[in-house]
């Protein structure tokens, strides 16, 4: 080819349009990094962090867990004649007296506030029909009171809407505990705040009040008294927060005595709620709580079995390391014939 | 040889002098027929008949959607993919009753992720659309009213006349009717439409040459018959019809749009095709669309995950129906809080079945959380983020060329970390195509001192130290002018011998036959004198490096050609010291083309004689020389083979006297076969020139040397290193191309040739027969035995590292690639390291590709950088175009640009193993998080009687492709980097993790799934067993629904995200940033959506800021699962980098060790020793495969 007539101008020109990429660490793919490697002082040090972060949080959660004092009773086969669960249900559906009495013994000091559940099992509060049974906005306010759409099949009876609708009110929990000590002293039950205070505030409306509920054909669960707003209504409110697995627990109340190890208290309650027809437990619990909550061993053993479970990589990886030392460069790792897949 | 061996030089055709003019009003043959059917009235558009054509406007738009299709035809493309179309049905079905949430959260991220795409879509468009915009508003000068006034290209109509000034382009394809010179030629440039920078001269007739004012158009009128539009830019058939005189058009006369009017004042022009119907519009095609193997693949795997997906689904439902069936147990009612009896269709325990079914369906809606929606947008995004980086790269960056390398496509990133074979054309790819004449024979005597870079390679190899290393033309690189000239670099001259430099040549013996060799030098050519004003320098614009080489050479020597006109070319003869002016008048010129192989020029000199001189490929000459006397005959042959074993380019020149009555006869027929207008006229033109071509008389032959590109050995041996494997594929001689694989490195001492050729004296003897069959038949016989010896060659050295080069000619090659011998071939082919085939056409190139795309199942690149590499770079899997001083075919054609060989190395070791590691981690990752996330759903549905409710709210599920995990995996996808580029170079073995797709093979695919699959256990049972049914706070409250929802996700949140901090080697601030921030957006996300209305909030109110937060068992929770779920992966890790590093770890290792930094040079011997060692297993691995 031949050279450019004006190969100066030319070279002039070509400098000032230079397609030249600009030059910045980000477009050379230059920027500084940290380059983490797996080096064997960094995979022992961090199963060693692991083992030293783990271990104490998992000691001081099963302290904490010790801590707890909970009691455990299940009624529901005690209070109902024994027999198949035909005669169960006939039993808990029939308009008979259901009070049964329960004695409980403290087992250790328990600590005020002591916390009352009902716990049920094998009741899917999460199953998605149940779930979707009910109206948010007839909840919160008078004015949706006909908003009743989602609440099928429980949205009205008597061609009327039924407030509050929907499976979830319907299938209310109507068991009622009464605690008395061993000389016959009631054992006040605080009901007042076991709800969550947004749920109470925000999602259930001062205006809204019980109307047509239970009439219908199918009576479900409890009855509600007309004249309590519903966000007054705590036992619905917490009924309502739908629980997430099929065994669980719900606030009842307080009691907001100490109790002496060896206490012994009587319980009378009626048993009304069918669990039966599904072959579901029905357990009282009175539960005292750390920071952490209630009893439950499980957190601190698996915090204990992981911190556990590294400090034992962190020795193997030692032993492997010290025994076996790698040889720096040794070719024998780095066949790509043994090397079918990895990470 | 040939010069300028490409198929472009066809274009010479629209440089043919016009000695000869067609005047006559012949017919021509199809016009007016189908295919030849446009009728253009110039300069009268108010002619009715033209009104009637309704020819398109100039106005032109490319881009892919208008204003009103954009929005279906996107959608449409968008909808092609299974997984959006999966979407798109879920999204519809949401509205019914059988969806798990609400249909607003199923539309929104399928919204979120088409409109990415489209907005990605519409952005590319739109920028399109704003060139378009200034193309069509360009300015024109149309004439208009008498007189030429200012308008819009998008304006202009086909018949209008318009005048375009210097260095303006053509609006439209012109038909060039004057300009600034009185006999009607112009320069044009043709830069846009072919890349090539040399100006191309155009002309005129002669009888509106004369149109020279911008008043002589007032009464002009004309029709132009010709053909329809159509892509052939070499081409054209059309006739023109003024004064009622009938001329017949070529593409001399027609100026193609975006070509460049140059050196001339101004020309005149009709327009004839607007629009998309000019040339290059017709020629504008979009880059061939590939897939690479890792898409493919991850298709297979989206399959997979839809066989998940109905599997668990269909798991699901036979559960529900089971569980659904019992709440009916003997007509009474077991779960009596359903409410069993008064229930729809969907949980009726009657009908069991029917419940199970469209449970089903729900189940397909509710798991659809494995597919990972936003995944094909990623990589989109990814891919053209990854393209900038390859476009931006400084070390890919030419600067003479000033060409950056360029992405043209984004789709094959990943695919340049898998090559494994690499086929290169050799001229213009691995060498300059810049032309050097070097050596000369003439009359016998061989000219020329120099050395070349092959013939170096050559002494070395036969331990021969080159005797005057100081003569090298590799140490004088690009060029002196001789010895004694002050030093001055002459570009396309390498040419030093005092016995025929200055002048002397008067003194040697035949010294007239050393003037004649010269002259036809100068005059044998097609090259156009540029003098430039400011110097005086002289300087050419030739249609090929070769020819250039040729003029400057004979100017260099004293034969300077300094005037081309229409009918003459000067020059400056040196004579005795004094300059002569001779001037030669031009009487016919037969251009060259691939199939003739030669050029000639008729002339008659001062002296009236009538000389025909000719150049051309050697094995087209020496059969037209004379037969008697021709004493030079053996000694030149024998120079001319050292030359190609020199790896030289060598033409043949001759020359032979023609007398006045034989030359009158042989015109008229030429002319006649020359202005035929019909499809056969080339075979005319040709079967005349034959008659002329005869009875040559030899003077000697020429020597260019083609230079091996910068960095060309280099690169080759370290993509060799890298386990790749290399075929050349050039049109060379088989020594030429010996030569030159030494001289690049390709072949190395020590290899063993196989060597399948059919130049052996059986084969010729049954040549000579004249038989087809018989030849066929032998030829086979032959190859098939060549192959049978070269395996058995292979077979017997399997054990000792000998490495093999097969090496074939282009007529074995046409046997070769036949079925039956086929796979023998490519057995021999692949064991062999290097493959050479010589004197292979553009259509074997794109067949021996296609052959080891198929055969192999690997990945092929081509590599190439003329037209005649085009079918190769379409056929690979990876087409790569040197953007070199060969025009722009190869590169329009091509992925990837680049603008020399070397920065392959680059391309592939750096980039392509960066985006292959980038892009496969990333699809394993997106399938980890979204199986991780969608099996917790799955578990949850276990404890919910499998009724179909979701564990958490709506819009967190919506948010999780979108917000929460894909800004991280994304910055994965683009800025991930396990060794630095520097590392990535001196460790060429590292490439071989991505031939041999180490990073996304099954076993690594499946490990991350199942790694998800372990994450979303422990996360589950780890979050339901710790909550299960205790109080979790001090005061007394449970866990219940929502607050499990939350606890669940915050811990998927976190897992995946530290998954991905752990499993990325380059840690940035960009990655900081996406990672933590995106764990951080959940939190915030939540805090906002929680102060929301409780009835857009739902389950999300205020459930982090009254009940999650204060709460320290929720962080426990999160804290313990988030180390649980990242314990296997990292046990995982540290086994393997401890027993079973990859290569990478063991250069990462080295590098952290601080080995890197102490040894910036030489591999240190230990490391040379370990990849020696793995090369050698290489290759073992290789035999074995």
């Amino acid at each position: 080819m031949s050279s450019t007539p004006s190969a100066a101008a030319a070279a002039d020109s070509l400098r000032r349009n230079s397609k030249r990429p600009k030059y910045s660490r980000f477009t050379q793919q230059e920027l500084p990094a940290c380059k983490p490697i797996l080096t064997p002082r960094w995979v022992i040090s961090a199963f060693l962090l692991v083992t030293i972060v783990f271990v104490p949080i998992g000691l001081a959660s099963l302290f904490a867990s010790r801590d707890v004092v909970e009691i455990v009773d299940r009624y529901d086969a005690d209070c109902a004649p024994s027999g198949s669960t035909r005669d169960k249900v006939r039993y808990i559906q029939s308009i008979a007296d259901k009070t049964c009495n329960r004695t409980l013994t403290v087992p250790k000091h328990m600590k005020q506030p002591i916390y009352v559940y009902y716990q049920l099992d094998n009741f899917y509060q999460n199953h998605r029909r149940y779930v979707k049974s009910r109206s948010d906005q007839q909840l919160r306010s008078q004015s949706h009171e006909n908003d009743t759409g989602s609440c099928k099949p429980e949205d009205n009876a008597n061609e009327m809407s039924i407030v509050p609708c929907g499976l979830v009110a319907w299938s209310m929990f109507n068991d009622t505990y009464s605690f008395f000590t061993n000389n016959s002293q009631q054992l006040p039950v605080n009901k007042s705040g076991i709800s969550w205070k947004s749920d109470r505030d925000h999602k259930f409306g001062k205006d809204v009040f019980p109307k047509n509920f239970q009439n219908g054909t199918l009576i479900g669960g409890a009855h509600l008294n007309k004249s309590i707003p519903l966000s007054l209504q705590e036992d619905l409110i917490v009924w309502m927060r739908t629980a997430a697995l099929p065994t669980f627990r719900k606030l009842y109340g307080r009691i907001e005595v100490d109790l002496q190890a060896g206490d012994v208290i009587n319980v009378i309650m009626q048993n009304n709620y069918n669990t039966y027809s599904f072959n579901g437990k029905k357990k009282l619990v009175l539960s005292t709580t750390s920071w952490l909550g209630g009893k439950n061993n499980f957190i601190g053993i698996a915090y204990l079995a992981v911190g556990g479970l590294c400090f034992l990589l962190a020795m193997t990886f030692t032993i492997i390391y010290m025994v076996k030392p790698r040889r720096l460069g040794d070719p024998s790792y780095l066949s790509w014939n043994r090397n079918p897949g990895g990470h | 040889m040939a010069f300028g061996r490409h198929e472009r030089v066809q274009f010479s055709k629209i440089y043919s002098l016009s000695c000869f003019r067609p005047s006559t009003s012949e017919e021509h043959g199809q016009i007016g027929q189908k295919g030849y059917s446009r009728v253009v009235y110039c300069n009268d558009a108010d002619n009715p008949e033209a009104f009637q054509l309704r020819y398109r406007s100039n106005y032109v738009s490319t881009t892919k959607y208008t204003a009103v299709n954009f929005i279906p035809k996107s959608l449409f493309e968008q909808f092609r993919r299974v997984a959006n179309i999966y979407f798109l049905v879920v999204a519809f079905v949401s509205f019914s009753p059988l969806a798990p949430f609400r249909a607003s959260s199923i539309l929104f991220p399928l919204l979120v992720v088409i409109g990415a795409t489209m907005a990605k879509e519409g952005v590319e468009d739109w920028r399109r659309r704003k060139q378009d915009i200034k193309a069509n508003n360009r300015k024109i000068h149309v004439y208009k009213d008498r007189s030429f006034s200012e308008s819009k290209w998008k304006d202009l109509r086909v018949g209008d006349l318009v005048k375009v000034y210097k260095d303006e382009y053509f609006p439209a394809d012109l038909l060039l009717l004057s300009s600034s010179y009185p006999d009607g030629i112009c320069y044009v440039e043709t830069m846009n439409l072919d890349g090539e920078t040399n100006l191309k001269l155009k002309h005129a007739f002669d009888v509106t040459a004369s149109l020279q004012d911008d008043n002589s158009f007032h009464k002009f009128k004309a029709v132009v018959k010709c053909e329809d539009p159509n892509e052939d830019l070499y081409s054209f058939v059309g006739s023109l019809c003024y004064n009622d005189q009938q001329l017949s058009l070529s593409l001399q006369q027609i100026l193609l749009r975006d070509s460049k009017l140059r050196n001339m004042e101004y020309i005149y022009g009709a327009v004839i095709f607007t629009g998309h119907d000019t040339k290059v519009m017709q020629n504008a095609t979009d880059p061939p669309s590939k897939r690479s193997k890792i898409e493919k693949r991850m298709d297979k795997i989206i399959y997979i995950l839809f066989s998940t997906l109905i599997s668990i689904s269909f798991i699901g439902s036979i559960f529900f129906g089971l569980r659904t069936n019992r709440d009916l147990n003997h007509g009474s009612y077991g779960r009596w809080y359903l409410e069993p009896s008064r229930t729809t269709a969907l949980y009726d325990p009657k009908r069991p079945v029917l419940a199970a079914f469209l449970h089903f369906l729900t189940g397909l809606m509710l798991y659809g959380y494995l597919i990972p929606i936003s995944l094909y947008v990623s990589i989109e995004m990814v891919k053209v983020l990854q393209s900038i980086f390859i476009n931006q790269d400084q070390d890919m960056y030419h600067d003479e060329t000033n060409r950056p390398a360029r992405a043209r496509t984004s789709n094959l990133n990943e695919e340049l970390g898998q090559v494994d074979t690499i086929l290169s054309d050799k001229t213009g790819t691995l060498t300059c195509n810049s032309m050097e004449f070097v050596k000369c024979s003439i009359a016998g005597v061989a000219y020329g001192r120099g050395m070349t870079e092959v013939e170096l390679a050559l002494a070395r190899r036969k331990n021969v130290e080159p005797l005057d290393v100081g003569t090298t033309s590799s140490n004088i690189s690009g060029s002196h002018g001789g010895i004694g000239n002050s030093g001055k670099a002459i570009k396309g001259f390498n040419f030093r011998d005092e016995r025929i430099m200055d002048g002397e040549w008067a003194n040697e013996p035949h010294s007239d036959i050393i003037q004649k060799f010269f002259r036809v030098l100068a005059i044998c050519h097609t090259a156009i004198p540029d003098v430039n004003k400011h110097t005086g320098e002289l300087s050419y614009e030739a249609e090929s490096p070769d020819e250039a080489s040729f003029v400057i050479a004979a100017r260099e020597l004293g034969f300077e050609f300094f005037e081309r006109t229409q009918t003459s070319i000067s020059l400056h003869e040196c004579e005795s010291g004094v300059k002569i002016d001779r001037s030669y008048e031009l009487l016919n010129m037969i251009e060259f083309s691939s199939a003739r192989k030669r050029m000639s020029v008729i002339v008659r000199n001062a002296d009236n004689q009538l000389l025909l001189l000719c150049k051309g490929a050697d094995s087209v000459m020496f059969e037209r020389l004379s037969k008697d006397s021709q004493p030079y005959e053996d000694q030149t042959k024998n120079h001319i083979n050292k030359y190609a074993e020199a790896g030289l380019r060598t033409l043949v020149i001759a020359y032979r006297p023609l007398d006045e009555d034989e030359y009158m006869a042989w015109e008229k027929e030429f002319l006649k076969a020359k202005t035929s207008v019909s499809v056969d006229r080339d075979d005319l033109v040709d079967a005349a020139s034959e008659k002329i071509e005869k009875d040559l008389i030899l003077l000697g032959a020429t020597a260019v040397e083609d230079k091996l590109q910068k960095g060309v050995p280099e690169c080759i041996e370290k993509l060799s290193h890298a386990g790749i494997k290399m075929w050349v594929l050039t049109g060379d001689k088989m020594e030429t191309a010996i030569n030159i694989g030494y001289a690049c490195s390709l072949l190395v001492q020590g290899m063993k040739q196989i060597v399948i050729t059919l130049d052996s004296p059986d084969i010729s003897a049954i040549e000579k027969l004249n038989d087809r069959e018989a030849i066929a038949k032998a030829s086979r016989e032959s190859i098939e035995k060549q192959l049978r010896e070269g395996r058995s060659q292979l077979d017997l050295t399997k054990s000792s590292s000998v490495l093999f080069a097969l090496i074939i000619d282009g007529r074995s090659l046409t046997y070769a690639l036949e079925k039956n011998l086929e796979s023998s071939f490519l057995e021999v082919a692949i064991d062999c390291s290097s493959v050479i085939c010589c004197r292979s056409s553009p259509k074997q190139k794109a067949l021996v590709t296609k052959m080891v795309k198929e055969g192999t199942r690997k990945t092929t690149l081509a590599i190439g950088d003329g037209a005649n590499d085009v079918g190769m770079l379409q056929e690979a899997d990876i087409g790569v175009g040197i953007s070199g001083a060969e025009g722009m075919q190869a590169v329009m054609a091509s992925d990837f640009a680049i603008a020399q060989f070397r920065f392959l190395e680059r391309l592939l070791l750096v980039h392509g193993h960066w985006c292959y590691r980038r892009i496969a981690m990333m699809i394993c990752y997106f399938f980890y998080k979204n199986i991780g996330f969608g099996f917790t759903l799955f578990w949850f549905e276990a404890h919910a009687s499998f009724s179909g409710q979701p564990a958490y709210n709506d819009w967190y599920m919506s948010f999780y492709n979108v917000f929460f995990t894909s800004l991280p995996v994304i910055a994965l996808g683009v800025f991930d980097q396990d060794v630095s580029a520097r590392l990535c170079l001196k460790y060429p073995l590292l490439y071989q993790e991505g031939v041999q797709n180490i990073l996304f093979n099954w076993p690594r695919i499946l490990g991350w799934m199942f790694n998800g699959l372990l994450s979303s256990m422990i996360i589950f049972f780890i979050c339901k067993n710790s909550t299960i049914h205790q109080a979790f706070r001090e005061d007394g409250h449970v866990v219940d629904y929502e607050i499990l929802g939350v606890i669940m996700y915050t811990c998927v949140i976190w897992a995946v995200n530290c998954q991905m901090a752990l499993s990325i080697n380059y840690f940035t601030w960009i990655q900081h940033f996406f990672i933590w921030g995106s764990i951080f957006f959940w939190y915030v996300f939540l805090v906002l959506y929680g102060y929301l209305k409780p009835e857009w909030s739902t389950t999300a109110y205020r459930v982090f800021v009254d009940a999650c937060a204060p709460s320290p068992f929720y962080w426990m929770t999160t804290f313990l699962v988030v180390a649980s779920t990242l314990l296997p992966y990292f046990l995982y890790r540290a086994f393997q980098t401890r027993f079973h590093p990859m290569y990478h770890d063991e250069i990462q290792r080295r590098r952290s060790e601080g080995c890197e930094l102490a040894e910036p040079g030489e591999l240190p011997g230990r490391v040379k020793d370990k990849m020696d060692h793995l090369s050698e297993r290489m290759k073992h691995s290789y035999r074995e495969m």
